[in-house]
């Protein structure tokens, strides 16, 4: 057998033509493979170094200190105190999280929610951000956790600022509160606060309406550091803003004894200044305590705020509207002076009922008032006085003066949540039900029933533009990190002065002279009296047989089916200062409470006079306390009584 | 050269000829890339040479004796030793199965005084050697032929077997693609190849549904949508790319990777070490290298096909075919074009076992290109 022969030469041949298209491939391959390094590292270059820095450089957030909220006289409502609380990091904990949180809650209380959201906020972080296990601590169960330390791989003791609410309750509807950031705010917001573990931001009130101020602005550590998240070195530290101080205008004192004269009905009483619209109380009860959102609230507590009939969580000030009833008839007797109709002349005999297309509107009074002019009218309340004199008047004009005290509007207070309430008109009823306005909507309007609703925000507001002839609106905010808020000086109401001092008169009569509705609670002390107008505001319609049965007195009703209690005031009668506006819902029962708490309260004012007392704040704005404008023209005369 | 013009076509080498002959060109390629691993290996421990650089530059220096070593022994004393070295290996992937221990989840190692044996990298070297011995003996004729075939292919599927058991789904990937090459070499007809692509590719479904472990068909599934879990399985390939990519054209600058030195690269000394190359020296120098393996690839195919035995030619091809398949692996695999295979990058990545099989296969090679004058008769079995 020869060595060699043509099978070897064959397949010599054959393997060199493998080879080389093996080589062919080869070369393909490290083509595609150099390929692929041009467009990882030229083409896509920029941006995976833009990966490869957010890899590497990590920001620290350092949440700023809360703006606080102080009243006019610098008493903090709102600050900050220490918050001694457990922090948890879950790379470090050698022997899991569950068994972190176990040894943890040998040294202070843990519950299993707390145990449960501390294993969502974990999933929810990367690995080495701390998250809050307990917060709130006693210094005991901090010392405890501190002395434990060595036995607690992971854990991290953490003095940080926790919100406090030194008055509780009484000012929630007003400063609202700080919560957890829920995932839709986390969603919305750019600001990189909202992502830091345990943040909490303004839910209601002044905490939300100002948060961006009251928030600051987070400051960070800018770190390099390493895939487990350990700090390598410091790149740089920015230290933040602390938020801003918001000063309001409220008066603690008077808001105090507003709160504590409510009690425990479901109520609203604001208090403003006349001139310049500084809301020195505002209270809504019943209250909750804020710190409650803060420290977390308890299942049992949530639900005893929302199913609750007397809706704590609701700020009734501006976010409940009612029927106003009676206190309506100053705009209604405001319109008719002005429009010449209610002269002093001008007389309705009141027979107790009134009838009218075929219906009988009835007075409060069964046994009716008499004749009445405009001044008994309104210190007496007579209704049919008033059912025939919007009738004269007509919708209309009692809309427009309605919007000119700033009825049915929303005020623009700095608050969240405020309503509009409702003044109709013909095209708002021709709209809404596709009917046109009749006579017998105006007479139901014209006692502050039908379709008319608004806020007792709202009231006030009218009282106090009554009180000083001027457009003056309700602002609590005086400034904002030391900026004073703007405030224009307010016009002139559009009412001839006259007619404004003919409706005071019979406001001061109501509270004054024997027979006013609200004379039993009026202010003896002199130069302190006030002037105002009470109401009741019907929840329900009254049927005609319960009407010739005599109609059941509200103290036998159950309390949702009573009516609304109502009462606006200022005070003294003489150069007016402050408005008030008091309400009980379904208060309408026995002696008037709400109009004896407006007394107390309005007394308590101007005894204490926050105006002569030093602000905090420093009062250089004219307009925060503006001079009323002389008027240096004769008014003209009132028109003469129309047909 | 010209002074010895003949050495080469002796039928005998002295050992001085021997150490003229070997190509010293590729040996100088081989310890620049050697070097270049090293130098990575101490960037990726901060600047230090512990843990690796050290130890690696053992390694290779140990690399560089046995490539020597081997490029002296006649190719015909290695083809003698073919089928006994295979056995060995063999013998040694049984034992892996038994006595070997667990490590990263799969059994690879035993340990031999202080260095940790891999036996399916041996199997490398010794597969290509026997496949090479037998295929030596069979005409073009005989490779196609129903018996040797199948000798050849259980010659392949055999170890492929045990080491796929280990599990090393990488390694086992060589060695069929390995010894399916060398068969293709041979000659194998055409009438095989085609038919059995075929299956290979309706097979594929069915490997997927009853043969992949759990943690390598993740290793897909993230391949396929490394996104989907970015910071689970994902991490490695999604962390890898971003490393070479920052790299940009001219790279972050020796000792200045972050990705590696802040640990966001897993297994940054051994199966990404190629990342880190990239994020430091940018794509100039990821190139310049990959052109160093491509010129060494090109030396060896050039050295096969100038060997005038077929025993040298199969040898050359089958180590330097080896030798290709790690770096396409390891570099479509860290740049996210396959699925994350455990394969190191050959020469740069840490590891003596990987280090000392990838030079003595390179030393064979260096043998068969200094005996490659040295004719052996079909029927021949080595010299020993």
């Amino acid at each position: 057998m020869p060595l060699f022969d043509k099978k070897d030469k064959s397949r010599y041949t054959t393997f060199t033509r493998r080879a080389v298209g093996m080589g062919g491939g080869m070369a393909a391959v490290f083509a595609v493979l150099a390929g692929r390094l041009y467009q990882l590292q030229i083409r896509d270059g920029d941006e995976y170094l833009a990966d490869a820095e957010a890899n590497r450089v990590s920001q620290r957030l350092l949440a700023p200190p809360r703006g606080r909220i102080v009243d006019r006289f610098g008493v903090e409502l709102a600050n900050n105190r220490r918050n001694y609380r457990v922090l948890l990091v879950s790379e470090q904990a050698a022997e899991g999280v569950e068994h972190a949180l176990e040894q943890i809650g040998k040294v202070i209380a843990l519950t299993d929610q707390q145990k449960k959201k501390v294993m969502r906020d974990i999933a929810a972080n990367k690995k080495f951000v701390p998250v809050p296990v307990a917060e709130n601590l006693t210094w005991d169960e901090f010392s405890r956790v501190n002395l434990h330390l060595p036995y607690l791989p992971g854990v991290q003791p953490d003095v940080g600022e926790t919100r406090d609410y030194p008055f509780g309750k009484e000012m929630v509807h007003i400063l609202g509160y700080v919560a957890s950031v829920s995932p839709e705010e986390k969603a919305a917001e750019s600001d990189p606060l909202f992502a830091l573990p345990g943040y909490r931001t303004g839910k209601r009130g002044i905490e939300k309406e100002f948060d961006k101020q009251v928030r600051g602005r987070a400051g960070a550590f800018r770190v390099e550091v390493n895939a487990y998240g350990r700090i390598i070195r410091e790149l740089g530290k920015d230290s933040g803003e602390p938020g801003e101080d918001v000063y309001l205008t409220i008066d603690r004192q008077v808001q105090q004894l507003a709160d504590a004269k409510l009690g425990n009905e479901s109520a609203a009483c604001v208090v403003m200044d006349v001139n310049n619209g500084d809301v020195i109380a505002l209270s809504s009860t019943p209250g909750f305590d804020p710190n409650w959102f803060n420290t977390g609230l308890s299942g049992a507590q949530w639900r005893e705020l929302t199913t609750n009939d007397h809706k704590p969580l609701l700020n009734k000030v501006m976010g409940g509207t009612y029927p106003p009833g009676s206190t309506f008839k100053t705009a209604v007797a405001l319109a008719a002076v002005e429009a010449g109709i209610a002269t002093p002349d001008y007389r309705v005999s009141c027979s107790g009922v009134y009838n009218f297309g075929g219906h009988a509107f009835h007075c409060w009074q069964r046994k009716g008032h008499g004749s009445m002019d405009v001044l008994g009218a309104i210190q007496h309340s007579c209704d049919v006085f008033f059912y025939e004199t919007s009738r004269r008047l007509g919708i209309d004009k009692i809309e427009a003066a309605a919007r000119k005290l700033g009825l049915g509007a929303p005020t623009g207070i700095e608050l969240p949540g405020e309503r509009g309430g409702l003044i109709p008109s013909r095209e708002w009823k021709q709209k809404t039900y596709k009917w046109a306005w009749q006579q017998g909507d105006t007479l139901s309007v014209g006692i502050g029933q039908g379709y008319v609703t608004v806020t007792p925000l709202q009231l006030v507001q009218m009282a106090a533009r009554v009180a000083s002839g001027k457009v003056v609106s309700p602002r609590m905010v005086h400034s904002v990190g030391g900026r004073l808020q703007p405030r224009e000086a307010p016009a002139n109401l559009d009412f001839h002065p006259e007619a404004l001092a003919t409706v005071r008169e019979g406001l001061r009569k109501v509270t004054n002279e024997p027979g006013g509705t609200g004379f039993s609670w009026r202010i003896t002390e002199p130069g302190f009296e006030m002037a105002g107008k009470t109401g009741t505001a019907q929840v329900r319609v009254y049927s005609k047989e319960e009407r010739a049965r005599g109609l059941t007195r509200n103290e036998n009703l159950e309390w949702k089916m009573r009516d609304h209690a109502l009462f606006i005031g200022y005070a003294p009668v003489i150069d007016p200062k402050y408005a008030i506006v008091s309400i009980i819902e379904h208060g309408a029962v026995g002696a008037h409470p709400h109009v004896a708490n407006a007394r107390d309260i309005l007394l308590f004012c101007q005894q204490r006079d926050p105006s002569r007392m030093p602000n905090a704040y420093p009062v250089t704005s004219a307009a925060a306390a503006p001079e009323p404008k002389k008027q240096t023209q004769a008014a003209p005369p009132l028109p003469k009584a129309g047909g | 050269m010209a002074l010895r013009p003949y050495a080469a076509a002796k039928r005998t080498l002295s050992f001085a000829d021997k150490l003229f002959e070997v190509n010293w060109g590729l040996v100088l390629l081989i310890a620049l890339i050697g070097i270049a691993g090293i130098a990575m290996l101490y960037s990726v421990a901060g600047g230090n040479f512990h843990p690796w650089a050290l130890r690696q530059l053992g390694h290779f220096i140990l690399g560089l004796i046995v490539l020597l070593l081997a490029a002296m022994i006649d190719i015909r004393v290695w083809m003698s030793l073919a089928y006994p070295a295979y056995g060995v290996a063999l013998l040694l992937l049984v034992a892996v199965e038994i006595i070997g221990h667990m490590g990263m989840g799969a059994q690879r190692w035993i340990s031999v005084g202080p260095m940790e044996l891999q036996p399916s990298e041996l199997m490398k070297i010794a597969l290509v050697l026997a496949l090479a011995r037998f295929l030596h003996g069979k005409s073009i004729e005989d490779v196609s032929k129903p018996a040797p075939l199948a000798i050849g292919l259980a010659m392949i599927g055999i170890p492929a077997i045990f080491v796929f058991l280990q599990p090393n789904l990488g390694t086992t990937l060589i060695i069929l693609m390995d010894g399916c090459a060398l068969l293709f070499l041979a000659g194998l007809s055409w009438w095989w190849i085609g038919p059995t692509l075929g299956a290979i590719a309706a097979a594929i479904p069915l490997a997927w549904q009853f043969v992949l472990h759990d943690y390598q068909k993740a290793r897909v599934e993230t391949f396929l949508d490394p996104a989907s879990d970015a910071l689970g399985k994902g991490w490695n390939i999604t962390q890898a790319k971003i490393a070479i990519g920052s790299g940009g054209v001219a790279g972050k600058g020796f000792l200045e990777g972050t990705q590696s030195r802040l640990n966001f690269l897993p297994e940054k000394q051994t199966d990404f070490i190629w990342t880190s190359f990239c994020e430091e020296f940018g794509f100039v120098g990821a190139l310049a290298l990959l052109i160093l393996f491509a010129v060494v690839i090109f030396y060896g195919v050039q050295t096969a096909m100038s060997a005038r035995s077929q025993f040298g030619r199969l040898v050359a091809m089958g180590v330097i075919l080896n030798f290709f398949f790690y770096i396409m692996i390891n570099g479509m695999m860290v740049m996210g074009l396959i699925p994350v295979v455990g394969i190191p990058m050959p020469l740069l990545s840490y590891g003596g076992s990987a280090m000392l099989t990838v030079m003595l296969g390179f030393g064979i090679l260096m043998s068969v290109h200094i005996h490659r004058q040295v004719e052996i008769p079909r029927h021949s079995g080595g010299i020993i």
